[in-house]
């Protein structure tokens, strides 16, 4: 007798709970950060700044494929839309959104080769017996020299291309 | 019929990962000459009619559309999640694909001569 | 990072500074707890828009007050209608789950010696639905655990028939694999910090597939393809990035991340694992 009182009372509570949950129209979004949790990379270390810059060069890069595309496709219309085109785009700031495409695929690369081995498990530590302060293993020094690498050579590919870019013959 | 995610994970990461390969050759091949004269309408026309040259632009092109669209397709499906919505995410990324790549393909085999006054 | 251990005389300094590889909104070693902090708490009636403001309650502290100290303090003897959920006090039950200055933390286990400056801002958990003040309403975080069946399946076991005393074979090793991913306390935190949980409805958050990971490295759960079936959809494991943000968080070490990542290798086929289904043995009772 007392054991299906209790059930009652926690499948009623259960069932209030629900109630509440759809009276406030509530499909799930409430509360929910919504695109300001994608857009402040600030809080939560290394990796969420990896999850965040290899977002915003990945929306980058396909943004200039799909014009690079374009603009490469004046070739079929002969020299002179071709040469109308270089115009546009040889210029200093053309050179410098052109060094911001070589820093950023080069970024978007190296952190997507160590996202791969990543995602496939590898480079992350074996699961153990965690103890105080109970830190993470997989967010370990290798992950973050990966990042730390990623972050460099996309900047020594930004100086090679200003050199190239700019300091042409 | 429909690809499972667990597949579609994989066609991205192995599109990634030749998409670095063939856009390092391609960036290498405006390095071979001093780059202003590498841009120049008749250095650049010879480029297209190298037919491996050709066929290392196509391979660009469709490895970069897979993998870029796929990756617009992901963030947009986080986004929302209605049926109205993940169905025109989904048709929009196949069109996408499609239309860059035929675009494209255009621009190659008219540069390479084949349709090229 | 050298924490100057050496240096410091007494055991109960050392085992203060230990906590500070992955902390962040860390506080200088050599500044001094304050006397009194300012307490800024969220309220909010029904509805998040409903009147929502903070209010201020200043509060004395010790050296080891925690912020749930502070916040049944102020309960007790300046406002009692705060809303607030808590109960072991000790990072076991998970209950007092909250976002202390920005950062969702558990309230029982963060110090105010810990946090930087004199104002501490408690506010309720992101990416769930609010009820009131600090309070949210867990139930679609538990829906999406149970839709990861988080129990042991396993064809042999015969659990009807009560006279055998069935026993699986399971040596420390193989528990290791799987031990630290069933101290879940389900805090919820990782699902707070979850970019991916932010926007998508449908995705499980890291507690439940962490729980997926938990259950497939278990040896005696055998319906690995199962599990596997239940994940590898378009709103499953594959939506996360490993963004790391739930390992951050989780205040028992129990690294979301990781088993979600040591999942995908299996799922791609990076990783074989030849996982032997634990041995089933039966012992009839004496009777």
């Amino acid at each position: 007798m007392a054991s299906r009182n209790f059930n009652t009372l926690c499948t009623s509570g259960e069932k209030i709970l629900m109630e509440i949950s759809k009276e406030r129209n509530n499909n799930d979004r409430d509360n929910r950060e919504g695109l300001k949790g994608w857009l402040n990379p600030s809080r939560y270390g290394w990796e969420r700044l990896s999850y965040w810059l290899q977002r915003l060069t990945g929306v980058f890069l396909i943004v200039y494929f799909i014009g690079h595309v374009y603009e490469t496709s004046s070739l079929t219309r002969g020299l002179d839309a071709w040469n109308a085109m270089l115009q546009l785009t040889q210029t200093p700031w053309g050179h410098l959104f052109l060094i911001l495409v070589i820093g950023t695929s080069t970024f978007h690369s190296s952190n997507g080769i160590r996202l791969i081995f990543t995602h496939a498990g590898k480079g992350l530590g074996r699961p153990g017996r965690p103890d105080y302060p109970y830190d993470a293993i997989s967010l370990n020094y290798r992950q973050r020299s990966g990042i730390w690498v990623a972050l460099i050579l996309a900047a020594v590919a930004m100086l090679y291309g200003t050199s190239v870019l700019f300091g042409g013959k | 019929m429909t690809l499972r995610e667990s597949q579609i994970m994989k066609i991205h990461y192995i599109t990634g990962l030749a998409a670095l390969f063939v856009v390092a050759v391609h960036i290498i091949m405006r390095l071979i000459m001093p780059f202003n004269t590498s841009l120049e309408y008749g250095n650049v026309i010879a480029n297209y009619h190298n037919i491996l040259y050709a066929i290392l632009l196509e391979s660009i092109l469709i490895l970069i559309a897979l993998h870029g669209f796929n990756g617009v397709r992901i963030i947009l499906i986080e986004l929302r999640q209605n049926k109205h919505w993940e169905n025109g995410v989904t048709i929009f990324t196949i069109i996408a694909m499609i239309t860059i790549v035929a675009y494209g393909t255009r621009t190659i085999i008219m540069a390479n001569g084949l349709g090229f006054e | 990072m050298d924490l100057g251990l050496n240096k410091m005389d007494k055991p109960i300094d050392k085992i203060g500074m230990l906590g500070k590889k992955n902390r962040i909104d860390d506080k200088k070693n050599d500044e001094t707890i304050p006397e009194k902090i300012l307490l800024k708490v969220f309220r909010a009636g029904g509805r998040v828009r409903d009147f929502a403001h903070f209010d201020r309650f200043e509060v004395p502290v010790q050296r080891w007050t925690t912020v749930l100290d502070a916040l049944l303090y102020a309960k007790s003897y300046q406002d009692s209608s705060i809303g607030i959920r808590y109960s072991c006090r000790m990072a076991s039950c998970g209950s007092c789950g909250m976002k202390i200055n920005g950062i969702p933390r558990l309230a029982c286990y963060t110090k105010i010696s810990e946090l930087a400056g004199s104002t501490i801002t408690c506010e309720p958990l992101l990416n769930f639905p609010h009820i009131r003040d600090l309070v949210t309403d867990f139930s679609q975080f538990f829906k999406h655990h149970k839709e990861m069946q988080p129990y042991i399946h396993n064809k042999n076991a015969d659990i009807k028939d009560t006279r055998k005393l069935s026993e699986f074979k399971q040596s420390p090793e193989d528990v290791d694999k799987y031990l630290q991913f069933s101290n879940c306390i389900k805090c919820g935190l990782c699902y707070s910090a979850c970019p991916t949980v932010a926007t998508d409805t449908k995705f499980p958050g890291p507690q439940a597939l962490s729980q997926v990971y938990r259950y497939y490295a278990d040896t005696r759960d055998d319906a690995i393809k199962e599990r596997l079936d239940i994940v590898d959809e378009r709103h499953g494991i594959w939506r996360c990035h490993f963004a790391g943000s739930c390992s951050v968080v989780c205040p028992k070490g129990i690294d979301p991340a990781l088993g979600i990542q040591l999942l995908r290798g299996y799922m791609m086929g990076f990783s074989k694992n030849e996982k032997k289904i634990a041995e089933l043995m039966d012992r009839l009772s004496e009777e």
